[in-house]
């Protein structure tokens, strides 16, 4: 038994909005894999719940009229992995959160949640950030769409206002075009554990694959939100497709994290695999884009 | 709580079932409490170790990390619903037994419905794909070995291919 003050069931989006506006006090719940697990701990004991795991129109993951992948709040993980708009367009997203938890975890939980709980160490949170995805919130007064390094307050706080429910996460056409990544997630276990850094690297080459044309970079647990990694990107955007770059964008990393020391690691370790990282994902990310390294 | 006791109609084990369950339930304390299911274990109840997994609409969740209202609607399969109507072990549970799967006993209901899911899936795996799919479960007793070997072997049965040799 859970100790719930209130559950009030949102059938529709409108519903879920008016409910939220009704009781500024109550959670939204969806998959629930962190409330549920909060309210057992105690820290979220006898709390209000808005449960809008109903709202069928939230789910799933499907190409926009403006060509953009729009992957609804409410999808799980493994509809995200199993989705051939994802495979196509942005493989790195199914395997990054394809890590998440375990399977039956996976199955539950969604991308809404992952984002909207504002913890740096989500899975899907610095792929979402390196590829710039775009957040859509639905409100009493519509729709607002906002730069998903914007959503992200601080540690544990996101930009949600009153009556506000996520209803979409976007990756714009621009972002994903001839663009291939990789996420690497460093754990202590292979299996139900908690990134203890997480890197996620995508590049786009010029058409002859000599020049890095675009590179982003963004971690998770390199401080108190997912960031992205400015030094590191201009110390390879627009340089050559070789060894020397991907050595240099590692080690410009540095200049761009600030890693806490905590129980999974310190902050020293932190920094020497946030450089291994950094290199790794974006010899995998040119591989990926059909390129070779020189 | 206002309307604390609701109506939730779905579909357990293969049967249409209506009940009324107080909103604040799990799925596991329904099943236990509400309808004896007592395959379903409670464990960690925070979602860890998988002792509670069942089926619903054909994917696994664990059910302490799931409202008893969400399954309105839904198809929710259990342990119980393996064995055949004289009590006859399923294929699944056969090989379990065949493999030394089993020590406690705690554990195996959940890696049953996990493996349910992979063998309904039709597909072959790889080792260490069942290792990543059966990844969600804990178990003090066995060392997993047994139970990785008791899947595959199930699956290859279904599949009608030739076990591979045990080494
Ligand atoms: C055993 C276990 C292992 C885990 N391992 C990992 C892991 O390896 N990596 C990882 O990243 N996470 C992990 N998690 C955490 C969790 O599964 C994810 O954060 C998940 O994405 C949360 O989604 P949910 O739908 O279950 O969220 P919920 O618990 O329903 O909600 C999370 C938060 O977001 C808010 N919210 C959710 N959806 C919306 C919405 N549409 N609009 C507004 N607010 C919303 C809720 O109010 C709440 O504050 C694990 C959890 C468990 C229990
Ligand atoms: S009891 Fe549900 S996962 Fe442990
Ligand atoms: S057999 Fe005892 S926990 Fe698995």
């Amino acid at each position: 038994m859970y100790d719930i003050k209130e559950l009030y069931e949102a059938e529709s989006l409108q519903e879920a909005v008016a409910l939220r506006l009704e009781h500024p006090g109550a959670r939204v719940i969806a998959g629930g894999s962190d409330v549920l697990v909060q309210m057992r701990e105690g820290r979220l004991a006898g709390q209000e719940l808005i449960s809008i795991q109903r709202l069928d129109e939230l789910r799933g993951v499907r190409l926009d009229d403006e060509g953009s992948i729009r992957l609804g709040s409410l999808t799980s993980f493994s509809q995200i992995t199993k989705s051939p708009v994802i495979r196509k367009h942005i493989g790195v997203l199914g395997e990054a959160v394809d890590l998440v938890g375990g399977p039956q975890i996976r199955n539950l939980g969604t991308i809404g949640g992952n984002t909207c709980n504002g913890v740096t160490s989500a899975d899907s949170a610095s792929t979402l950030h390196a590829w710039e995805a775009v957040v859509e919130l639905t409100g009493p007064a519509g729709e607002r769409r906002l730069p998903i390094r914007d959503f992200y307050l601080g540690a544990g706080t996101v930009d949600i206002r009153p009556g506000e429910i996520q209803t979409a996460i976007l990756i714009p056409r621009a972002s994903y075009d001839r663009t291939w990544g990789y996420y690497y997630k460093y754990a202590l276990r292979n299996a139900m554990d908690i990134a203890t850094t997480g890197c996620s690297v995508n590049a786009r080459l010029s058409p002859d694959g000599k020049t890095f044309e675009r590179v982003r970079l963004a971690y998770g647990v390199a401080g108190p939100v997912p960031r992205r990694a400015p030094s590191a990107e201009a110390a390879a955007n627009g340089r050559p497709v070789d060894r020397a770059t991907v050595e240099a964008f590692g080690l410009a990393v540095l200049d761009d994290i600030d890693p806490r020391d905590s129980w999974r690691a310190s902050r020293d370790f932190r920094r020497h695999i946030a450089v291994e990282m950094a290199k790794r994902c974006l010899a995998e990310s040119v591989r990926r884009c059909g390129g070779e390294l020189s | 709580m206002k309307d604390q006791f609701r109506m939730v109609e779905f579909n357990l084990n293969g049967r249409d079932v209506a009940h009324v369950v107080d909103a604040r339930s799990s799925l596991t304390d329904m099943l236990r409490n509400d309808y004896r299911l007592t395959s379903v274990k409670k464990g960690c109840e925070v979602g860890e170790c998988g002792a509670c997994n069942v089926l619903i609409d054909g994917e696994c969740f664990n059910s302490c990390l799931y409202l008893a209202v969400w399954v309105r609607g839904k198809k929710v399969r259990t342990l119980e619903s393996l064995a055949g109507p004289g009590g006859e072990l399923s294929d699944l549970q056969q090989a379990f037994i065949d493999e030394t799967a089993i020590q406690c006993g705690f554990c195996t209901p959940g890696f049953m419905m996990t493996a349910v899911e992979i063998l309904e899936s039709g597909r072959e795996y790889s080792d260490d794909e069942l290792r990543k799919l059966l990844s969600g479960h804990l178990c003090r007793c066995t060392g997993y070995e047994n139970i990785l070997r008791a899947v595959r072997k199930a699956m290859h049965r279904r599949l009608e291919g030739p076990a591979p040799a045990r080494p």
